[in-house]
């Protein structure tokens, strides 16, 4: 009887709860055209990196000094493969993860990254160079779309910027995260200080840095401004950091998805894909 | 408190985030080996030459460094021995009676000995080499500049790409020599060289000897090593597989400044 009664009552008084606009369309479709081009990206560019999986700080990679982070594999005396990573002179064994892994036949064999890992899953130079380029421009079209949106439309200065009382709250924010304490009711309606910095961070700190770390790697671009690639150490460095921002990128994305999880899965996945986020108004007071 | 209801459903979701991954990643695997997909790929290059192009002039230089800066010794890839033996007779004397021929498309084909190319307007420069792999060397080149070469034989006017065919075969047989070629932008570019010289000394045999191509702003495997005949051309697309050089045959993008 009261089942029945509760699924026939309109949603925006059940629980005392209602549905609110969240996210525009434009935002919501740039969203999922993101992240399928940095999935494609991370994937094609970790098969790139299969290549030459070894990162160097300065101009060249041979300078007389070994590289900083190296994947290997070593055929040990008993002809069995082992694969290892190198970090700034310490080695560790790392069969089966990276440098080397069993086959479908059951034979442990070279291999950078497991093939789930990498687009395509086999080494294939080429292939992942035309999936990586392509999806770039995707990218960085998408991503210049969304910056043009977001200020016009002032989704940047009403959302995402912090303002007074979210400098004020951050301290509360950090132990409220810490907790895995979320805003209910109406302050959920807004981002909080800590998700609007990091969200800031990502926009505009590290997207245009992978962009531009790929932008010192391609020896025309260097041309630009002959010597513009030392700033940032010499085009293996640009490499490096490239490297580095694209696993930062990838730590974003797991944080992301975990305090979406954390705080109301479906919800939050409704509301990037039908826009319209549940707000319980009781909880709030 | 999560209920068994919680726990299994974020259990089936586990499973079917993973098991969705796996079916678009073999999704994407299939996608490659289309004809269609890679082609419409391919339009990123496109865009990336067209794009870096309108940017960078077509003169700009790359850079150049100094001695400072020259890796302790310059990493051999791909061929380091031509298995052709016609090659090992000619460097058994020293290059002797090596000669670069230079014809197709132009008013004067010449051919030319190592002394005579020595003997053309040179450059010397320390610059960048950057594999597609990803790797970077930095060597000191001397050699002739392509633009005084062509000056000397008068391309004609149809002349849009410069071939280069080299002699190292690519396949156990002896099948597939080397190839590459460049438009005549790049061909006229004051650091486009036929480099002689590695480092102070005669170019060794495993960095291409005796005559090598220097197109900077491009990556490696556009440097053609062991040049043994040059020609002007309005079209390679009758040329091997038809796409411009041995890699780009195997795929890669025939413009490779990125």
């Amino acid at each position: 009887m009261s089942s029945s009664e509760s699924a026939a009552a309109p949603a925006s008084v059940h629980a005392g709860s209602y549905l609110y606009y969240r996210h525009s369309l434009a935002v919501r479709v740039m969203h999922w055209i993101n992240v399928i081009a940095l999935t494609i990206l991370f994937l094609s560019g970790l098969n790139i990196f299969s290549a030459h999986p070894a990162l160097y700080w300065g101009k060249s990679s041979y300078t007389g000094k070994p590289p900083l982070f190296q994947i290997a594999t070593r055929e040990s005396d008993e002809d069995h493969v082992v694969g290892v990573t190198r970090i700034l002179g310490h080695e560790f064994v790392t069969t089966e993860v990276l440098g080397a892994a069993t086959d479908a036949e059951g034979d442990v064999v070279a291999r950078t990254f497991p093939g789930w890992l990498t687009l395509p899953s086999d080494r294939w130079l080429s292939m992942a160079r035309r999936w990586h380029f392509f999806f770039a421009w995707v990218f960085v079209i998408n991503g210049l779309c969304y910056l043009a949106y977001s200020i016009a439309s002032r989704h940047l200065a009403r959302d995402l910027a912090p303002d007074a009382s979210d400098w004020r709250s951050i301290g509360r924010s950090i132990v409220d995260h810490l907790r895995f304490k979320h805003p209910t009711g109406e302050a959920a309606k807004r981002y909080n200080v800590l998700q609007k910095l990091a969200y800031l961070s990502v926009i505009f700190v590290l997207l245009p840095l992978v962009i531009l770390m790929g932008f010192a790697m391609s020896p025309w671009l260097d041309t630009l401004i002959p010597g513009w690639v030392d700033f940032f150490g010499g085009r293996q460095s640009a490499r490096t950091i490239h490297f580095i921002v694209a696993w930062l990128l990838v730590a974003f994305v797991l944080i992301h998805v975990f305090e979406v999880i954390v705080s109301g899965f479906w919800n939050h996945l409704r509301s990037m894909i039908t826009g319209r986020y549940r707000v319980n108004s009781e909880l709030s007071k | 408190m999560k209920t068994r209801a919680d726990l299994s459903r974020r259990h089936f979701l586990g499973r079917a985030l993973g098991a969705a991954g796996a079916l678009v990643l073999s999704g994407c695997d299939a996608l490659s080996q289309t004809q269609w997909f890679p082609k419409l790929l391919a339009t990123g290059e496109a865009l990336n030459q067209a794009a870096q192009h309108l940017i960078a002039p077509r003169r700009a230089m790359a850079q150049e460094f100094s001695e400072a800066d020259l890796s302790p010794s310059f990493r051999s890839n791909g061929t380091a021995m031509p298995d052709n033996p016609q090659y090992a007779a000619l460097a058994a004397e020293g290059f002797a009676q090596y000669r670069l021929e230079v014809g197709g498309l132009v008013e004067k084909p010449v051919s030319l000995s190592l002394a005579e190319l020595r003997a053309l307007p040179s450059r010397t420069q320390i610059t960048r080499h950057d594999c597609v792999e990803g790797w970077s060397a930095i060597g000191k080149w001397k050699g002739a500049r392509l633009a005084a070469l062509l000056e000397t034989v008068r391309p004609k006017p149809a002349a849009r790409y410069v071939m280069f065919y080299c002699a190292d075969p690519m396949e156990p047989n002896g099948a597939s020599p080397y190839y590459e070629s460049i438009d005549m932008d790049d061909a006229y570019h004051p650091q486009t060289l036929l480099a002689y010289e590695l480092n102070g000394a005669p170019l060794p045999i495993q960095n291409g000897a005796p005559v090598r191509l220097r197109v900077e702003r491009q990556l490696g495997y556009k440097h053609a090593k062991y040049v043994m005949r040059i020609e002007l051309v309005e079209s390679f697309a009758k040329v091997a597989g038809g796409k411009g050089g041995y890699w780009e045959d195997q795929g890669y993008e025939w413009y490779a400044g990125i």
